[in-house]
């Protein structure tokens, strides 16, 4: 499917520059991202994905002009942002230990009012994730690292963001367990149409789930297009999906 | 054997008051990941704004809830104006703005209410209630008070979202950030109660201690003790932590080490759970990957 089909873009972002320090990561990305759509961002360690999904948020601090939903948002707080609905499952998790799975799914829903709803929402993702439920008040901690996955992208959905930013979803997770979550993750952008911007090494599975691709080298896109046209591209074919 | 109930009645009341600073210390540190040398000091001066306003007129729980307020303010504005300034993670900046705070405010405190000690007031009647002669009212209100404290901070933290953003915070701030969480804000708000809870104790030990611009230093040795003993990670602990202490105060100074060496035995607690059991009762034991 094009984008153009999907609508007026949801994210823009031209000439993104970032930097850890004197350490520049990225060297002017721009893309676009559709509403409704499931974008996905392919390059090896140390490309700059993390780097671009952090500069989005303001973990690190962005140059360049970034545009969601019509508003510049490049100069504001990470948590201005995310009242704005952009949700970040971070490099890592980012899962809170030592409280409940249910505290953390609670926490997602920090800037939210409508308790009602959020009580209902608890309940619909457990409806996905039924693992999640049988461990509800069990320390995080303690959750498997793919019961820690699901509760990342959980905590997440509970912001009930427009944009989930999705960083390497797949990281150490058995592969009947990144089935089973990409499934699910494309059961939500089609029944909620939330969009979604991933970022993953599994290109394979990357590009089965995603509408469109962005193939980033040392920090510029290389290659962009929609993802059945780069999954049959010859370079990305013997780089990043090894057939 | 009544001697003993008597001693450990009054070790808990003191302990109430242990536990309290305690709790504050853990709170701090769960933000900062150091002890807050000037918590004691911090207390101290609320206590004199307290003095001050009862000698003004006010009356005495009008004065005690202004120097809650008071208290609150100075905390979230230390946290505001100093420690958010701070960049980096070293420590030693931390470390010197924790031992400047408690110069600072004890000499402050030296300048306008002099050295000389003071007579501060207790709320509570002085006959010892229900008849019986084991606890003063005093004894009694105070504990009820640190009590009633404790356990409303425990229904905040437990049940109130804004509860459990600052848990979060403590935890990991940057996952705190990404679900909206304002960071800064809570961190002052931490630092709010924890000074809160400090001029509580404050106002409820002066009467038995009098006031001078040192009258912490001792209790707050004690509740350093108290939440070594309970895990310094553990709000629970600590709490726990300065019950028993005040206790082991109170029947080792009567029956073993005498009262001179009363404050030995705050050090060999403090000293012997870093050697046995650093981590404390219940708290994590810290691991690291390297």
């Amino acid at each position: 499917m094009s984008s153009a089909a999907r609508g007026a873009p949801l994210l823009e972002v031209s000439d993104l520059h970032a930097a850890y320090g004197s350490t520049r990561v990225l060297h002017g990305i721009s893309f676009s991202l559709a509403q409704g759509s499931i974008t996905t961002l392919l390059g090896a360690n140390g490309a700059g994905k993390t780097t671009t999904l952090r500069a989005l948020c303001a973990m690190v601090r962005p140059q360049g002009v970034i545009t969601f939903g019509g508003q510049r948002i490049e100069r504001l707080a990470t948590e201005d942002i995310v009242r704005r609905g952009i949700a970040h499952v971070p490099d890592g998790r980012g899962t809170f230990v030592h409280l409940t799975t249910e505290e953390n799914l609670r926490l997602g829903a920090y800037v939210r009012s409508d308790k009602a709803q959020i009580a209902a929402d608890v309940e619909r993702i457990y409806g996905y994730f039924p693992r999640l439920k049988e461990r509800r008040q069990q320390q995080a901690g303690t959750l498997s690292g793919g019961e820690q996955q699901m509760l990342a992208v959980s905590r997440a959905l509970m912001l009930r963001p427009k944009l989930l930013l999705l960083d390497e979803p797949s990281f150490g997770l058995a592969p009947l367990i990144v089935r089973e979550l990409f499934n699910i993750l494309g059961a939500i952008n089609r029944s909620e149409g939330v969009s979604m911007l991933l970022v993953e090494q599994n290109a394979a599975m990357a590009l089965d789930l995603a509408d469109q691709a962005y193939l980033i080298e040392t920090g510029r896109i290389v290659l962009s297009g929609n993802a059945d046209e780069i999954k049959r591209n010859d370079a990305v074919r013997a780089s990043y999906l090894g057939y | 054997m009544d001697q003993l109930l008597h001693q450990i009645l009054a070790g808990l009341a003191t302990g109430s008051i242990y536990a309290s600073v305690a709790l504050a210390l853990v709170m701090i540190h769960q933000a900062t990941h150091l002890l807050n040398f000037a918590q004691g000091e911090m207390a101290m001066f609320s206590t004199y704004i307290a003095w001050a306003l009862i000698n003004a007129g006010v009356p005495y729980w009008g004065a005690f809830v202004l120097t809650v307020g008071f208290a609150f303010v100075l905390g979230a504005a230390i946290q505001r104006l100093i420690l958010q300034q701070i960049r980096g993670t070293s420590v030693m900046p931390l470390v010197s703005v924790f031992i400047g705070l408690l110069f600072i405010l004890n000499s402050v405190a030296g300048w306008i209410f002099t050295y000389t000690i003071k007579v501060f007031p207790s709320p509570f009647p002085s006959e010892p209630p229900f008849g019986q002669h084991y606890v003063s009212a005093h004894e009694l209100g105070a504990t009820a008070v640190t009590l009633a404290v404790l356990i409303a901070l425990w229904a905040f933290f437990r049940f109130t979202s804004l509860g459990l953003a600052m848990r979060a915070v403590a935890q990991n701030p940057n996952s705190s950030r990404l679900v909206g969480i304002r960071v800064g804000r809570m961190l002052a708000l931490g630092w709010g109660l924890a000074a809160a809870i400090g001029a509580i104790a404050g106002m409820m030990v002066a009467p038995t201690v009098y006031l001078d611009p040192n009258m912490m230093s001792g209790i707050l040795l004690y509740a350093f003790a108290a939440a070594l003993i309970g895990g310094i990670d553990s709000p629970g602990g600590a709490v726990f932590g300065g019950f028993l202490v005040g206790v082991l105060e109170n029947v080792l100074g009567a029956y073993v080490v005498g009262n001179e060496l009363k404050l030995v035995v705050a050090l060999v607690l403090i000293i012997g759970v870093l050697l046995v059991k650093p981590s404390g009762l219940f708290g994590r034991v810290q691991v690291s990957r390297v």
